[in-house]
């Protein structure tokens, strides 16, 4: 399956330990922007219901989810308990000339 | 004999339940006040230091309470530490439950998972089944057919609700939960919202807990004394009347299947004392709204969006006021509800939630 890489926004648009939305042809993704300055992305909307992960708040490597505080690692895409059950899908993701890219299959 | 059916079907699995699907009641997309990402942020951020202190003074309380209880049985002096005991143990449980089940309370998770464990256990109710009605809760607030803990149907049980006052029907309801699950069998009900793998763990708790009380009788008998089940059990009864004080305010006579926390929950303001056994979930409208706001930051998050939000009560004998004359209202019909008034400089949603003909004036 072939990648395209999406320019998502400047590197600096996201905070450190902070999350955005990203929508794209219809469909939504999470980029996240670690404490230790790398980042990340996944699917934009919970796997237990569908919330947008960007409303939610970013601990460590860690995401919650804004309506039922379900926990994921997003940046394995890890569930991490109840409610949520089912991993969330992961995306390369880089950094170039400032801005960062996603790359969705 | 056949049995008339009520206008509204609470079953989860019933009339209604089918009709929120079909309505776009089910899951649907509530309202937010809007709040800057970066205060947001502030409100949302986490820390073990509040509830630290408030879990030490919870938990020290008891052993202090209890202990002179002890002290003291067989005299009435034993009276009032049992009273506090009790609230301790049957009331302030309900809100740790809660908010550790949401895991806001604290930062560290396995502080958040070890009082929620504690606490299940004093309210007696079983951690995975509860934490799935709860996750339920928040996505259908009181959506009849959707919402497994509205705790006020219509047209009101006035007799149950006076009843659970003293913990009975919750605690009837509960045993039966705990031994049904202890024997293995999950209800179709809670099927309808425990996934598959989450199942056996909510038997596995069912097992010890039924363990724990059959000792705990057992060492009653032994003694030939009532004192144990007066430490564990039966505080679920003689201390439960705050929780059921307070948590009756939280959506009591207000509407039912609107999608709008403004309209469904009631936001009290209490003294310090029954806050700190509520853990500040008078605040409910806010909490509704932004589950994911700790119970520490919500006095912070009243204060930011309460020109959104109907006005708050100013205490619970206030919210008593309103809300005994509208369950009374409601046994004649059941659909008349409380609306709430929104203040102008609110943002209105979903116009046609809130202008039912059969509203309060």
């Amino acid at each position: 399956m072939s990648s395209n890489w999406v320019e998502v926004c400047a590197a600096d648009d996201i905070d450190e330990e902070d999350v955005i939305r990203f929508d794209h042809e219809g469909r939504t993704f999470a980029v996240y922007r670690s404490p230790d300055d790398e980042y990340f992305a996944t699917d934009g909307l919970c796997t237990h219901e569908h919330i947008h992960l960007a409303d939610g708040l970013v601990m460590d490597d860690i995401i919650e989810c804004p309506k039922h505080n379900g926990r994921f690692n997003y940046k394995t895409g890890q569930a991490k308990g109840a409610p949520v059950c089912v991993n969330l899908k992961t995306y390369p993701i880089k950094v170039e000339a400032g801005s960062v890219f996603i790359a969705i299959s | 004999m056949t049995t008339v059916p009520t206008k509204r079907d609470y079953s989860l699995l019933g009339r209604d339940a089918e009709m929120a699907v079909a309505n776009g009641l089910a899951a649907a997309e509530w309202y937010h006040t809007e709040i800057p990402r970066k205060q947001m942020k502030e409100l949302m951020k986490r820390d073990d230091g509040p509830a630290i202190r408030d879990t030490a003074i919870w938990l020290g309380s008891m052993v202090l309470f209890g202990g002179l209880g002890i002290f003291f049985w067989g005299t009435w002096f034993a009276v009032p530490f049992f009273l506090a005991y009790g609230v301790l143990y049957g009331s302030a449980s309900d809100s740790r439950w809660h908010e550790c089940g949401h895991g806001t309370a604290f930062k560290t998770m396995w502080m958040n998972d070890a009082v929620y464990q504690i606490a299940c256990f004093m309210i007696m109710r079983n951690p995975v089944t509860w934490r799935w009605s709860h996750t339920r809760h928040h996505t259908d607030t009181v959506i009849v057919g959707r919402d497994p803990e509205i705790a006020v149907m219509r047209p009101p049980d006035l007799l149950r609700l006076v009843l659970n006052f003293f913990g009975i029907i919750d605690f009837w309801h509960a045993l039966i939960d705990m031994v049904r699950n202890a024997f293995g069998v999950i209800s179709p009900a809670e099927k309808t919202f425990i996934p598959e793998m989450e199942r056996p763990k909510a038997i596995l708790v069912a097992r010890i807990w039924l363990a724990i009380y059959v000792t705990t009788i057992g060492l009653s008998v032994y003694l030939g004394s009532i004192l144990p089940l007066m430490l564990i059990g039966l505080p679920r009864l003689y201390g439960a009347w705050h929780h059921v004080l307070t948590g009756l305010l939280q959506h009591g006579g207000l509407a039912d299947n609107v999608i709008d926390h403004r309209l469904n929950s009631r936001t009290v303001l209490m003294n310090p004392v029954s806050r700190f056994i509520y853990w500040n979930m008078n605040y409910h409208v806010e909490h509704h709204m932004f589950p994911m706001v700790p119970y520490h930051a919500l006095p912070k998050l009243h204060a930011m969006i309460k020109h959104d939000l109907p006005a708050a009560n100013p205490s619970i004998l206030n919210g008593y006021r309103e809300m005994i004359p509208a369950f009374l209202r409601q046994l004649r019909n059941e659909d008349y509800f409380l609306k709430r008034d929104l203040p102008p400089t609110a943002r209105p949603y979903r116009e046609e939630f809130h202008s039912e003909p059969v509203a309060a004036e």
